[in-house]
């Protein structure tokens, strides 16, 4: 790893995370974010996430990434899924079990259809 | 409170009644009822909002949208018009500047409600905590860069006073001087300390940052050491936060190993390390004197005071202790400067708040919003309304110890200043909301249990006092209290303010003291008619104690 001893340095750094994060962007990946604070794994997140991993292995997917982040505030919802299309805006999904996320998997992320029983707002 | 798409407050100062705001709330009520909306706008009259020359003012939420003056005529087109058709009446329209009263801060929030203003939860939910690369993505680091390389020590803690920013643990100190101290501090070793041990029951926005944002923590340490002379630093995390404990390891491995961490950092002769404490489950290292006994590897018993840490802490050196939350806000205010920090909340606080909301209300979770929002705004917008229909009783601020929020002051702006006044502290940002099935004394009971367990033992007052007050609301519970121990608990919630020796014995008769000046006859139907008026307490009549 390079090590940062001024500011330049530090944008180097920034802008090629921001190039590789763009390249994903471009690259027509779907990204599919799961919500890995305590209060998620403890609704559950991590079966939510098994779940997804499956789904991609099983039905041989690809281009997709799966990402963990913070629980963004709404325990009530939790665990939550968000799933980024290419070039369609975010959508968040709250009380994700494995079951749905295996829906939401099929239908949004395979067949580009918003399983909106699910969809929450924020 | 029930769940509601939207809540519309009138303005009931003294100015608008004389001018007819209650004609103009009765005309609301029946045009409501027309359109048929009653059941989902809910009306309320608020004696805090005013503006000169306009009122009576009407409040549209979530739209954060103003109309004044409102007369009883105007109302039937306000409510088809934007209530029932969702246009906004430009001509009745009125900007919100220039308003003086609680809604004054509504000019700071852009837009429409519900909009959270995210500032120390900006990073959260949105990137990777686990690589260091997607924070540096979002700004990270530049912070650090720009003091080290630009500011002086002097300046960066000018800056920080200039922003207002007052301590998130609590008590609302001010950072910048509590920073300016330990600056003045005499010593030749000095140590920043994170107190991440958020054992205050019912509070959890320091471990969602801890969790999902912990290079930003980082970052302000060091921005916090540079400022007060310090290279070492503990980040003190509770025992129970196991993966907010493995994520901030991870952020500091991952740090030292872009060279943010350690010798010469940004090519400048600061040098800086960091480590982490694990707490083991006592609610009293939360307290900062407790806290470094705790890291020194003794019992966690809080020291005397003065010394205040500052001057003499962590092995006798001056040390720096701030809470997670208000660390978290420190890489924003260097990077977009004072003047941006403080437009945002009220002129005397400052900032954003977070707070997590819990108990009887339909959605619970946390919110990061600006400083000087009120209670009923948080239960009908963020947290959509009371459970089951229920009606609201009170909240409880910040805790186990904090101050108990009767509905009387739902209306007073959630800031600390204005929070004093009203005489109840805001505490850690808690917010747990209880509806009328809760009893008080049973409520008291419970904290007092906690207490009387968490207590150190280290000083009579909280050691006897949590313990006989803990007995005293026992038999009043069970029926047998009588008249003088309502003296008695009086008397003990005033000697535990005044005679412990610590922030957790002087807060632990807050609740009670609230609950007896606002609640009172509550208390006494339970002594006087040996009743429990929410149907709670066993009243068995047998004496337990």
């Amino acid at each position: 790893m390079p090590s940062i001893k001024s500011l330049d340095d530090l944008k180097k750094i920034r802008e090629e995370a921001l190039k590789k994060q763009q390249l994903k962007e471009t690259s027509g990946k779907t990204e599919v974010v799961v919500g890995m604070g305590t209060v998620g794994i403890a609704a559950g997140a991590r079966e939510t996430l098994k779940a997804i991993l499956d789904m991609i292995e099983s039905e041989d997917l690809s281009d997709i990434i799966v990402r963990q982040t913070g629980n963004i505030g709404l325990d009530s919802f939790e665990p939550i899924v968000q799933v980024n299309l290419t070039g369609e805006s975010k959508v968040t999904y709250g009380k994700v079990s494995p079951e749905i996320a295996r829906r939401i998997m099929k239908e949004h992320v395979m067949g580009g259809e918003i399983v909106t029983e699910y969809q929450i707002e924020g | 409170m029930k769940a509601t798409r939207s809540m519309i407050l009138v303005s009931s100062d003294q100015e608008s009644m004389d001018r007819g705001a209650l004609e103009v709330f009765e005309t609301l009520q029946k045009q409501l009822v027309t359109f048929g909306l009653e059941e989902e706008i809910s009306i309320s009259m608020v004696d805090d909002i005013s503006k000169r020359g306009a009122s009576p003012l009407i409040l549209v939420y979530p739209d954060a949208v103003i109309y004044g003056p409102v007369t009883p005529a105007d109302v039937p087109f306000i409510v088809e018009e934007h209530l029932y058709k969702g246009r906004v009446v430009e001509s009745k329209q009125i900007s919100p500047y220039d308003l003086s009263g609680r809604v004054a801060w509504l000019s700071s929030r852009k837009g429409t409600l519900p909009a959270e203003h995210r500032i120390v939860l900006k990073n959260v939910g949105l990137i990777d905590p686990e690589k260091i690369d997607e924070y540096i993505i979002n700004e990270g680091y530049e912070a650090l860069g720009k003091i080290l390389r630009e500011m002086s020590p002097q300046e960066t803690i000018t800056t920080l006073k200039n922003s207002g920013l007052r301590g998130r643990g609590g008590a609302g100190f001010p950072t910048g001087l509590k920073w300016q101290f330990v600056a003045g501090a005499k010593g030749d070793k000095k140590y920043v300390i994170c107190n991440a041990d958020e054992s205050e029951p019912g509070t959890f926005k320091d471990r969602l940052v801890l969790e999902g944002d912990p290079h930003a923590i980082i970052e302000a340490m060091m921005i916090a050491a540079y400022a007060v002379g310090a290279d070492e630093g503990y980040v003190y995390i509770r025992g129970e936060y196991g993966l907010a404990i493995s994520r901030m390891g991870k952020a500091i491995e991952q740090a030292r190993e872009y060279g943010l961490l350690g010798e010469n950092i940004f090519g400048t002769d600061f040098s800086f390390d960091l480590h982490i404490h694990a707490g083991a489950g006592a609610y009293i290292c939360g307290e900062e004197t407790a806290l470094i006994e705790s890291i020194e590897g003794n019992r966690g018993e809080p020291r005397p005071r003065p010394p205040y840490p500052t001057t003499a802490g962590l092995w006798q050196k001056p040390t720096l202790v701030n809470n997670v939350e208000t660390l978290a806000n420190i890489p924003a205010i260097v990077r977009n400067g004072p003047e941006w920090y403080k437009s945002i909340g009220t002129h005397s606080s400052p900032g954003t708040k977070v707070y997590t909301i819990l108990g009887n209300v339909n959605v619970t979770g946390l919110i990061e919003v600006p400083m000087g929002i009120t209670l009923r705004e948080v239960i009908s917008i963020y947290a959509k309304g009371m459970k089951d229909g229920g009606s609201f009783k009170l909240a409880q601020t910040g805790g186990s110890s904090g101050s108990i929020i009767p509905a009387s002051l739902q209306d007073t702006p959630m800031d600390f200043d204005s929070f004093s006044k009203a005489g109840v502290s805001l505490g850690s940002g808690a917010l747990l909301i209880a509806n009328e099935e809760t009893c008080v004394v049973d409520l008291a009971k419970v904290l007092l249990n906690f207490f009387r367990n968490e207590s150190c033992g280290k000083c009579n007052p909280c050691r006897i006092g949590n313990q006989r007050s803990f007995e005293i609301l026992t038999n009043i519970s069970e029926g047998v209290g009588t008249l003088q121990d309502l003296k008695d608990l009086q008397m003990l919630s005033d000697q535990l303010y005044e005679l412990s020796n610590c922030g957790l014995g002087q807060t632990a008769g807050s609740p009670l003291k609230d609950i007896l000046a606002h609640f009172k006859a509550e208390v006494e139907a339970h002594i006087k008619l040996k009743v429990c008026p929410a149907g709670v307490c066993p009243m068995s009549g047998h004496r337990t104690y």
